[in-house]
Order: structure tokens, then C-alpha cells, then sequence
């Protein structure tokens, strides 16, 4: 998995996108792998073509932790739309995440 | 300041971190446990941001270690703002890389938690900025706020152990502050987790008045003054007053200042006390300890010289009035600019404030006296454990500056020794006077003696001390027999022993008269038995020469018998014609 691989690839669907996400993680730990995972699946599910992830390891670039005021990980910043939204943990539980994003009534 | 981490080379093993902050270190021996957490808590607005700011900038400043401040609730620019009051200029060190400030802000709103995460990010805020300049200290400010931001609270706590965990590891000096709960130090327990240190801070109101205080709770490895300190916040920071933070390096100057009182000079070595020597009156209440110590103001301003009289309990203008009924005239001092009075309820502020006030009018009008009248009011109920450090450093402070200071006491605890009410503070000051009432036969008088007074002969009597409205005298006492008399008792002690002194010369002179008259008598006497002896003697002679006389003629008549007779005059006329 590489950050750009995945920006690059998204970029297609940039003109619906809806959701500016972006995802902060520390180097391959365990949690961000199951994050990253679990964001793509919920993504593709429901936001398919209306949404871009950035991620944003802080172990390469620890001066962007400051700007969105992370301070746990993995951290999932909604940025688009406003206003802006924080999930903290692994993504694990798809209700929750659908709720934070509010992807629910984007749909509705 | 620096000089203070030097006591620490007495405990090899445990280095420590200095904090710079005025009494601090003396508790402490030396500072912060060097590269280890310490835990500062107390309630809202005891001055725990205070502190730890200090300890950073005073780091990044004086120490050169450089600090990280990482603040959980205020912002960078409220930081700033609020330091800037105790002449920090934060914004130029962060400039310097000296100080760097990371504000965590955490939004409960804006946060959603789901599954398993960890604080790896403030992990790696905190080391980048670490890194950044350097730095050997960190600030964490409150971290108690993320309990607050994050329900997951037994996430947290583990990695709360491996953050402190991690900041050992890294060598850092850490200052974490943490709000005082119900039952626990701190409101989540942090106490847990940072075991080395623990400073306990504490804002008081004790009848009615309101103290802030310093405990170090806990200190592994290290002595530490385990009492309650008084510390203030002040224009240069935080400031601890330890009994041990005396410094004494002042100078002593060899010349004297005059009280004011010619005889009260004379009993001081005939000169006065010493300039920039502390001078405590006590006594009980009415003693002439106010008058007293308005002579000496009256004296210093007479030599030209600026006073401060810090007066608790009157005002200015009662003050003037009453001094001038006692012939000292104050007034024109203050019109000339000489003399400030400055009248405050001793209930009006802390301790603590007190002090600062203190110092900064001191250090605004320069006296070369000051006047505090009186100490003992400034506790309601002589906590002593608390003026005394204050005290302490108080006439330290004014002893560097050279300033003359005079206190005056009221002494409680009637019926003891006066004496023993002052201990606490008497073994701050060079001369001692104290003032008595003696009552006797039915009126008190008032008495001065010189308690003691450092590096000057001083007179050990006692002297009668009279307030009138012509000024302050003093009169020596009346000490014969095996009494002190004063006042009235004095002055009929002394008609007396002068009413006896004339009876008993008179009853001399009547004495010698007497054993001269007696002397004439008997030389009479003496006369007239001599008169008899003579008469005696010339009847004795009368009488013989009557006898011889009378033998004669009867010689005669026995002669002229015998011629009569013829001539024969038998055996012895025989006899005589044989012969």
C-alpha cells in the first residue's frame, strides 16, 4: 500500500467527490492496516465515486499532526463537507463510522 | 538563582533539574528529578500553570534547556497574553527555539470513537517537537482534559503509562499538571502513573483570608521540606518562602541611626542601632510601641532620609493626630515627601500579598527606614509558621537594600513571660526592645529595656518610659531596696526616703544634745562632790589643829600646875635632873 497509489487511483472519481477524507496513521501498525481496510470497504459501499482519502503517515510527516489537531490514531478526518468530523479507532464498527461521516443522510 | 542547584552535589545519583523558581529548589534540594515526571496538582487557580510555565521558561532562560509546553485548554495566544503580566515574553523564546507550544485542542463534539486506537499521535506531536529544539523539558498542561474528550477511558490510562513511560525513556524533565479531585489528588487518579514527584498546591481562605501554599507530597529518592510553604505569585513569577531560602551575604553596615530618643540611644551604646538593622518593640497593648516607633520615623526624617510606615491599624490621618498629642509632629513629613503612611486592614489580602506589596513600595520610594505597625496583626491569630518565613523574608529583603526596619509587636498572652510570645520572630531581629506596664498601687507606668541588641554594648536596666505631651522621656527607675518603683510609687518612694532621711538627723542632732547636756551634769557633778571633798578636807584639819591646840594648853596647864606646886615634880622631874 502506497499513498500515492491510492490518491492517484481515486483521482478519477474526484468531480463527484462529495467526501474529502483523510486518513492519519503511524507507519503499518496492526490498527491502521485494519483501519485503512475497513475505511475502503465502507467507502466503496456507500459513497462509491463520491469520495477521495489522502493518508497521512505521521511517522513521515509528523509536523501535519498539528494543523487537524490529531492526537490519537488511526484518526479519520471528514474535511469536505464542513462542518469537520473526527473518527478516532480502527473503523471497526460501520454504524458508527456511516454516523460520523454522516453518510446516512447524504444518502437520504 | 543559578547558585542554588549547587546543594544537590551532596546526593550523587538522583540529579536534579532546577527550577529557578524563588524557594522551590531549597525545598526540593536542588530542583526536579531530572528526566522524570512530576506531578503538580491543586484546585482551579492555585497557580499550577504558574508554576510549570516558570519551571519551562526559567529552564529555557537561565538553565539552557529548552521546553515544550503542551497545553490541553488554554491556546497559544492566551498563554502568551497571561504569562506576559509576569514579564515572560513567551512569543520571543518560542522564536529563539527555545520554547515550543503545542495546544491539543480536543473538540468531545467533533470526535466519534469507534474500535481500537491509541494515543500514537500525541506521542508523535510531542516527540517532534521534542526534536525540533532540543528540548529536555515538557510541560503537559492539563492532560486531564482528554479524559474528558475521550470516553474510552481504559484506552487512555494505559497509554497515559506509556506516555509518562516514554517520557523517561526520552530523558525528559516532565511537569503534569493535574486538577484536585473529591478523594484523590488529582480528579483521574494521574497520581498513579507519576510516582517520582508530586508538588501539592493549595489556595486557602482561613478566616476569611486567602493563602496560597506549597507541598511537596511526595519526592522518591530525595529529601524534601515536607511542610506547607506560603508562595505568592508576584511580578517576577512564583516565589516560595522557605525558612532555608535565606541568603545571608547582606552586608552590615558599621554605622548607626539615631532613634530619636537621646536616652534610648544611650542605652544603645550611646549611638543607636546599627543602619539597615531590624529593631522589634513588643509589649502589650498601650505600652508606647505606636509612639516609639513614630519618634524613630520623626528621627530618620529629621536626618532627610525617606520612611515607610506600613501601618495595620490606623489611618493616616488617626495616626497624625495621635502622634501629634504626644508632641511628635508627623504632618510636615509627609507634606514634604519624606513619609508615606500607608493604612491597610491586615484582612485585606493575604500574607502573601502583603509582601508583594511591601516590596514593590519599597522598591518604588526607596526609604532608608520602614515602619510596620504592627506585625503581630498581620495574622488574626499568630499563625507565627507563617509570618515568620514571611518575615524572614521581608528583612532580608531589606537588608539587602540596607534599610532600617522597625517593628513593633503586640505581645498576647497575658500573664506569661512577654517574652515568650515573640520567640518566633525575635531571632529575626538585631535589637529587641521591650516595653512593659508595670501596675502598681493602683496606676501603670510604663517601662523600656534593651532585650538585646547585636554587636553593641547595651545598658541591661530597666527605664521608666513617659509619654506626655511634651514627647517621650525616660526616667531612671527607682531601685532601692529589693524593688523597681515607677510613676508615683517612684516619686513617694523618694519623699519617703527623703522624709526619713531628715527624721533621723534630727534624731541624731536631738542625741547629741542629749549626751551633752548629760556630759554638763555630770561635770556638775563632779564639781560639787570635789566642793564637799575640799569642806570635808578643812573640817579634818579644823579638828586636828583644834585637838593639837588643845593639848598644848593642857601641856601648859600642868606645866604652870607644877611650877605652882614648888617645884618638886617627883620621879620625873627627878629623872630629868639626873640626865
Amino acid at each position: 500500500m502506497k499513498t500515492t497509489e491510492l490518491r492517484s487511483k481515486r483521482k478519477s472519481t474526484e468531480a463527484a467527490g462529495a467526501f474529502e477524507l483523510r486518513l492519519y496513521v503511524a507507519g503499518q501498525t496492526e490498527k491502521s492496516v485494519v483501519a485503512l481496510a475497513n475505511l475502503k470497504r465502507i467507502c466503496e459501499t456507500h459513497l462509491a465515486g463520491r469520495y477521495r482519502i489522502e493518508i497521512i503517515d505521521l511517522m513521515k510527516s509528523p509536523q501535519l499532526a498539528v494543523a487537524d489537531q490529531i492526537f490519537a490514531l488511526p484518526t479519520l478526518v471528514r474535511r469536505l463537507p464542513e462542518p469537520i468530523k473526527k473518527i478516532i479507532g480502527d473503523l471497526s464498527n460501520e454504524q458508527r463510522v456511516l454516523v460520523g461521516l454522516e453518510v446516512q443522510r447524504a444518502r437520504v | 538563582m543559578a547558585k542554588v542547584s549547587q546543594p544537590t552535589d551532596r546526593l550523587p545519583g538522583l540529579p536534579k533539574a532546577p527550577t529557578g523558581i524563588q524557594g522551590l529548589d531549597e525545598i526540593t534540594c536542588g530542583g526536579l528529578p531530572a528526566g522524570r515526571p512530576t506531578l503538580v496538582c491543586g484546585e482551579a487557580g492555585c497557580g499550577k500553570t504558574m508554576l510549570a510555565l516558570e519551571f519551562i521558561v526559567r529552564g529555557a532562560t537561565e538553565f539552557g534547556e529548552p521546553g515544550v509546553i503542551m497545553m490541553f485548554e488554554e491556546n497559544a495566544s492566551e498563554l502568551t497574553a497571561n504569562v506576559r503580566s509576569l514579564g515572560f515574553d513567551l512569543a520571543k523564546l518560542v522564536s529563539q527555539k527555545k520554547i515550543r507550544i503545542d495546544f491539543v485542542q480536543i473538540e468531545r463534539c467533533e470526535i466519534e470513537e469507534t474500535g481500537e486506537y491509541d494515543l500514537e499521535g500525541l506521542f508523535i506531536r510531542l516527540g517532534h517537537a521534542i526534536d525540533s529544539i532540543g528540548a529536555k523539558r515538557v510541560v503537559l498542561d492539563t492532560i486531564e482534559a482528554l479524559f474528558a474528550g475521550l470516553p474510552n477511558h481504559a484506552i487512555l490510562r494505559s497509554e497515559l503509562r506509556r506516555l509518562f513511560r516514554w517520557m523517561k525513556d526520552r530523558g525528559m524533565t516532565a511537569v503534569i499538571t493535574g486538577e484536585r479531585g473529591e478523594h484523590s489528588l488529582t480528579r483521574f487518579g494521574l497520581e498513579e502513573y507519576v510516582a517520582d514527584c508530586v508538588i501539592v498546591l493549595d489556595q486557602r481562605v482561613q478566616e476569611q483570608i486567602s493563602t496560597r501554599r506549597l507541598r511537596v507530597l511526595k519526592y522518591r529518592g530525595s529529601v524534601h521540606g515536607t511542610n506547607e510553604y506560603p508562595f505568592l505569585i508576584g511580578a517576577r513569577g512564583l516565589s516560595v518562602l522557605p525558612i532555608t531560602s535565606l541568603q545571608l551575604d547582606h552586608k552590615a553596615p558599621a554605622d548607626r541611626v539615631v532613634t530619636g530618643i537621646a536616652r534610648l540611644d544611650e542605652m544603645l551604646g550611646g549611638k543607636g542601632v546599627y543602619r539597615g538593622s531590624s529593631v522589634l518593640i513588643s509589649g502589650s497593648s498601650g505600652t508606647g510601641k505606636s509612639s516609639l516607633a513614630a519618634k524613630f520615623v520623626d528621627a530618620a526624617c529629621r536626618r532627610g532620609t525617606r520612611v515607610i510606615m506600613f501601618a495595620y491599624e490606623e489611618s493616616p490621618a488617626q495616626l497624625l493626630r495621635n502622634m501629634r498629642s504626644v508632641g511628635i509632629h508627623l504632618g510636615p513629613w509627609v507634606a514634604k515627601g519624606l513619609l508615606q503612611i500607608h493604612s491597610s486592614r491586615p484582612t485585606m489580602q493575604g500574607l502573601e500579598q502583603h509582601l508583594v506589596v511591601m516590596h514593590d513600595l519599597v522598591r518604588a520610594f526607596q526609604p532608608s527606614v520602614i515602619v510596620v505597625d504592627p506585625i503581630s496583626n498581620l495574622t488574626l491569630d499568630s499563625r507565627e509558621t507563617e509570618v515568620k518565613p514571611m518575615l524572614m523574608r521581608l528583612i532580608d529583603f531589606l537588608k539587602q537594600q540596607q534599610i532600617t526596619s522597625l517593628f513593633t509587636s503586640l505581645a498576647t498572652g497575658s500573664g506569661a513571660m512577654p517574652e515568650d510570645s515573640q520567640l518566633g520572630v525575635s531571632s529575626l531581629m538585631d535589637t529587641w526592645l521591650l516595653l512593659r506596664n508595670v501596675e502598681f498601687n493602683g496606676e501603670r507606668n510604663r517601662t523600656i529595656h534593651v532585650l538585646k541588641s547585636r554587636g553593641m554594648s547595651h545598658s541591661n536596666q530597666v527605664r521608666e518610659f513617659i509619654l506626655s505631651d511634651k514627647g517621650i522621656d525616660f526616667v531612671d527607675v527607682y531601685v532601692g531596696g529589693d524593688r523597681v518603683l515607677t510613676g508615683s510609687a517612684r516619686a513617694a518612694q523618694e519623699a519617703q526616703e527623703r522624709a526619713t532621711t531628715e527624721l533621723r538627723e534630727q534624731d541624731h542632732r536631738r542625741k547629741v544634745e542629749q549626751l551633752r547636756s548629760k556630759r554638763r551634769a555630770i561635770d556638775a557633778q563632779i564639781a560639787a562632790l570635789q566642793a564637799q571633798a575640799e569642806s570635808e578636807t578643812a573640817q579634818v584639819n579644823f579638828a586636828i589643829a583644834q585637838e593639837t591646840l588643845q593639848a598644848a594648853t593642857a601641856q601648859q596647864n600642868i606645866t604652870a600646875m607644877v611650877q605652882m606646886r614648888g617645884g618638886l615634880t617627883g620621879d620625873n622631874g627627878g629623872r630629868k635632873e639626873k640626865r
